[in-house]
């Protein structure tokens, strides 16, 4: 065998990180709270998941094979985060074919109408979900199916928000561990954490955009439940850290790297957004939880803050 | 019915005053334009390629209207027809310019300029170009991963995937120049146009000595200097080991073709001269085939 | 432990293959090819004529002028041609092709091998020498050390520091040279505080080198050299890098374009570099030979010659056992910033501190996908840059735009490339983008003072 020279231009060698490692390790990031899902509302959970997933996957390839003619984008896994990502947003009893239609929504238009993975402007799971919140108020609101010792049909959030003094009475270690009412994702803080922690392990994310929103929201509960009853309480703000979908947002959705600022000054800009704009609609507005609302409304922000803030320039001050 | 004509009378209202302002805006902020420019933006071919140095057609027919001497202002694209159709209606006189190609100066095809590395960089010859010479020997030919065709507007360039070679197409080509700025060879050159495409030129660019010359590709220019002996018109210069052939002077008699050790020299859309037998079957053939 | 601020990467460093192994002289080539520049600035002009009797040492190239460097002969012999002769990415330069005949070296030249510390040159007298030995930068760069140390009016130098990190990948020559020829390293370290009349020298090496840390502390100790201190650093890449060494050494940060680290009272010179200022200025031996790291995976076995200039390259890969069948991409230079090599008929020059040659699929660049905008890259740039804009806009020709986003201060490290998990060839666009945003930038310059 003869010895052929290559030839390119510097630098000749490659980290080995790759697009489908990190698609897949959000993946695996989001098992533990898949698991405790699982656990707590039973086998619907795999189904519902399992339905989305396979839709997204199903419909980018449908689309780059038969409406743009180009190559498939699946394998990248981005649809199966996607998939995941809008399973979680979704209550347990959800119809299977609603899943269907938030996975078209979600990946026909959030994500290949703008060209695909890193050009889409907006989270496509969220884009999904918030179809559907407004497609299927009903059947995106009903918690009752599933739990066993559901107390209600209400989530805590829509709970606590007509009736603040109740926080007080709240079981933390429940919300921590897993009892308590919500969408398939939501359930388990402590799951999501252990997800998040191996995401900053793997550099994944960096820590910016989740403790700038969930610093936010604290911050923002802390004032707040200061006026209730005129004394500065952990509750509040420790409340809407682990009710619904702040951690999931905080740590999965909102962290999506094409709708997410560039630099980490933007990203820390852009988490105190969503934070603020959080809780000031579970709060004040007409809806229980604002986290996906939020994260939608910076995601439109995401281009004028990239355009603003540019990182700091070697050698200046 | 009381909150009917209420909405109504608010959004009328809303409606007048907003429509007020818009007016009074436009007023303050109209920009007096010569409605000529339009005109001639209508008649130029709305390209934008920017052949003509400015940035787009609208520019242009600005330069056009408000410049008093055009004598220097030429559309490539458009061709002299149009610059006088342009200039009769602005009263001013056009530039006489003769119809011109794009023409690409490298012969060294797969065959006969082998490859001496394998590149697996960018697919971009100004990446390539950033570092080192490209694939062959020859630190002038072409390098055909196609920046020329990339900035052509008109599709008049295409790459041969059989020679490696870029080539053109002059009914499409408009000369705009475009190609000329792409290649970081400079392998093009914007020659005068003959009637029936017909062209005569080197086809290579290469300085080196004869001796690296052929060591590196078997089509090159060597300098030898018999085609400018042989030339009647004086139109062919050889300057640092490479002919060039003056597309003014040049009378398209085929003289030097003839000549030529390597085939440097390139004939399109003509007969070679049919002087002696042993030389009428030179690659003479495969160019007109082409 | 220091490092730079902002940015970098940790690519494995593979410096394992060659790291033990010493210094060795190599036979001396019967022929050689010398390029009139092997620096930055103008060429140098060839005063020999072929047929010239040449000794080692003698001077063939004058420097052109102030920013440019003298060529010396490596061997003694015969010219035989100046001509126009491929380097190694096989572009024509004109070099001095010299046929050997013994080893006569100029008289001047003391080719005695003890220390000799004692210097009572003044600045002046020490930056001639170092001009008229043609020393560059040994590190890469190439830029002529008498500029540097010439200290342009109304500024002061401070400190120096020395370059002996060494951050590129597989590279050992500034290693070894640390290790075996400290004492050299540190005379020329003295020398050059002189030259700067500078009080405080500081000597930058990666952690990853402990060896040679340990080593340079216990020469500094017990030779007494005054006012030089070892300072480790954190391995990360480019640590090497001019302004991120400064950064890592001062905590201060250079300016951008077009400052240099002399506006920070900082002088930085490379290990190598120290050495051949130690013989231009001790032992009047101008710049002819060098340490040149020969080193992979794949090749029969790793070496640090002792190489003189000129000698072509395929003599080395012949010591090496030969290129490894199959494909091979070769590299002046380490895997991060190394120049491919087409052409083996190449001579070695002033800046090769190695040859690396990495297999094909070690090189095989990954399939480019589309940018996810994950921002590694923005995280991995040490300049402060945004890669991924940039490379766009170069693609685009948006040249205005990328200059208003500061690619003129890409160094060229590859810290994106490196880290896109999409393999997109981001630096490949950028040079472009860069080199065309200089041009631009000199051509206005060249308009405005007309």
């Amino acid at each position: 065998m003869a010895t052929r020279l290559f030839a390119a231009p510097s630098p000749h060698i490659h980290g080995g990180e790759k697009s489908s490692r990190i698609m897949g390790d959000v993946v695996l990031a989001l098992m533990p709270a898949l698991a405790i899902s699982t656990y707590v509302l039973g086998w619907r959970v795999l189904f519902i998941t399992a339905v989305a997933v396979a839709s997204c996957v199903l419909f980018e390839w449908l689309i780059c094979r038969f409406l743009l003619k180009r190559r498939s984008t699946i394998h990248d896994l981005s649809a199966v985060v996607t998939g995941v990502l809008l399973a979680f947003n979704l209550p347990v009893g959800i119809p299977w074919w609603i899943v269907v239609i938030g996975a078209l929504v979600a990946i026909g238009i959030g994500k290949m109408t703008f060209g695909g993975l890193g050009t889409n402007p907006f989270n496509p799971a969220l884009t999904g979900r918030i179809f559907l919140l407004i497609a299927y108020p009903v059947a995106m609101t009903d918690w009752t199916t599933g739990v066993p010792d559901s107390l209600s049909g209400s989530t805590l959030l829509s709970d606590i928000k007509y009736a603040p003094e109740l926080v007080s009475s709240l079981n933390f270690m429940d919300m921590f561990g897993g009892d308590m009412n919500g969408s398939m994702g939501e359930i388990s803080a402590l799951a999501l954490i252990i997800g998040g922690i191996y995401l900053l392990w793997r550099r994944v994310i960096t820590w910016h955009i989740p403790v700038s929103i969930l610093g936010t929201m604290a911050l923002f509960g802390l004032c707040v439940g200061a006026t209730y009853g005129g004394t500065i309480t952990y509750e509040l703000p420790l409340f809407h850290i682990l009710a619904g979908g702040a951690l999931l947002g905080a740590i999965y959705m909102a962290t999506d790297y094409s709708t997410s600022p560039m630099t980490h000054k933007g990203m820390i800009i852009y988490g105190v957004g969503i934070g603020a704009i959080t809780m000031i609609i579970r709060l004040w507005g007409a809806y229980p939880e604002g986290m996906s609302f939020a994260i939608f409304i910076m995601n439109a922000a995401t281009p004028i803050i990239n355009k603003y803030l540019r990182p700091k320039r070697f050698g200046t001050k | 019915m009381n909150t009917l004509v209420l909405t109504v009378l608010t959004l009328g209202v809303l409606g007048i005053l907003l429509a007020v302002i818009l007016y009074f805006v436009a007023q303050k902020f109209h920009v007096e334009e010569d409605p000529r420019i339009d005109d001639v933006e209508k008649m130029l071919p709305g390209a934008n390629c920017g052949g003509c140095g400015f940035a787009g057609c609208r520019a242009m027919a600005d330069a056009l209207v408000t410049r008093d001497n055009i004598s220097s202002l030429f559309c490539p694209v458009a061709g002299g027809e149009t610059m006088k159709s342009i200039a009769g209606f602005l009263g001013k006189t056009a530039p006489d310019k003769e119809p011109m190609v794009a023409t690409m100066r490298c012969g060294g095809t797969c065959q006969k300029r082998p490859k001496v590395n394998h590149y697996d960089g960018t697919l971009n010859c100004a990446v390539v170009n950033t570092f080192y010479v490209g694939e062959s020997a020859c630190a002038f030919g072409c390098i055909g991963y196609g920046d020329c065709v990339d900035a052509c507007k008109f599709g008049a360039l295409h790459l041969n995937t059989e020679t490696g070679l870029v080539e053109v197409d002059p009914d499409k080509c408009t000369a705009c120049g475009a190609c000329v700025k792409a290649c970081p060879k400079g392998l093009f050159e914007l020659r005068k146009k003959w009637p029936k495409n017909r062209a005569i030129y080197v086809a290579c660019r290469s300085k080196n000595r004869g001796a690296v010359v052929m060591k590196a590709c078997k089509a090159g220019c060597i300098g030898c200097g018999k085609c400018a002996k042989v030339c009647a018109f004086d139109a062919i210069t050889i300057d640092n080991n490479l002919a060039y052939i003056d597309p003014d002077k040049c009378k398209l008699c085929r003289k030097c073709y003839n000549e030529c050790p390597t085939g440097a020299i390139r004939l399109e859309n003509m007969e070679p001269l049919a002087k002696e037998p042993k030389v009428a079957n030179t690659p003479a053939s495969d160019v007109v085939a082409k | 432990m220091n490092t730079f601020p902002i940015g970098g990467i940790h690519p494995s460093d593979n410096k394992e293959w060659s790291k033990d192994k010493a210094i060795e002289v190599i036979e001396l080539p019967n022929e050689v090819l010398i390029p009139m520049i092997q620096h930055i600035g103008a060429p140098a002009t060839p005063i020999v004529q072929k047929g010239d009797r040449v000794l080692t040492g003698q001077l063939i190239g004058q420097a052109t002028g102030f920013v440019s460097a003298n060529i010396h002969s490596p061997i003694s012999g015969t010219v035989t041609a100046i001509d126009a002769y491929p380097n190694g990415q096989g572009q024509r330069r004109i070099m001095i092709a010299i046929k050997r005949e013994g080893d006569e070296w100029l008289e001047s030249i003391d080719r005695s091998t003890e220390l000799k510390r004692e210097c009572n040159l003044s600045s002046k007298e020490i930056i001639e020498k170092v001009k008229d030995a043609g020393i560059v930068g040994l590190g890469g760069a190439q830029f002529p050390t008498h500029v540097k140390l010439s200290i342009p009016d109304g500024q002061k130098a401070e400190m120096l520091i020395v370059n002996g990190v060494e951050c590129e990948p597989y590279l050992t020559s500034d290693y070894r040279n640390m290790l075996e020829r400290a004492e050299m390293m540190l005379t020329g370290v003295e020398i050059l505080m002189r030259a700067l009349n500078v009080e405080r020298a500081v000597i930058g090496v990666e952690n990853n080198k402990p060896d040679a840390i340990a080593h340079l502390e216990e020469v500094i100790a017990r030779d007494n050299y005054r006012g030089i201190e070892v300072m480790p650093l954190k391995m990360r890449y480019p640590q090497g890098g001019e302004k991120q060494l400064i950064a890592a050494v001062t905590g201060r940060q250079v300016a951008p374009p077009p400052a240099l680290p002399i506006s920070e009272g900082v002088v930085v010179s490379n290990v190598s570099t120290a050495i051949a200022v130690y013989e231009a200025v001790q032992k009047n031996k101008p710049l002819i030979e060098r340490v040149v790291t020969i080193t992979g995976k794949h090749l029969g076995s790793t070496h640090n010659f002792l190489t003189r200039l000129g000698t072509p390259l395929n003599s080395l890969l012949d010591l090496a056992g030969g290129l490894p069948e199959g494909d091979v991409k070769l590299l002046n230079g380490g895997p991060m910033m190394g120049r491919a090599i087409v052409d083996i008929t190449g001579p070695i020059n002033k800046g090769c501190s190695g040859i690396t040659i990495l297999s094909g699929k070690e090189a095989a660049r990954g399939k480019e996908n589309v940018c996810i905008k994950c921002a590694k890259c923005v995280e991995a740039c040490p300049m402060g840059l945004e890669p991924y804009l940039l490379s766009k806009l170069a693609k685009l020709q948006k040249w205005d735009m990328a200059e208003e986003h500061n690619t003129i201060d890409c160094i060229e490290c590859g810290c994106c490339s490196y880290t896109c998990p999409s393999y997109i060839p981001l630096l490949d666009y950028i040079r472009i983008g860069k080199q065309t945003v200089m041009t631009n930038i000199r051509a206005r310059a060249t308009a405005n003072k007309k």
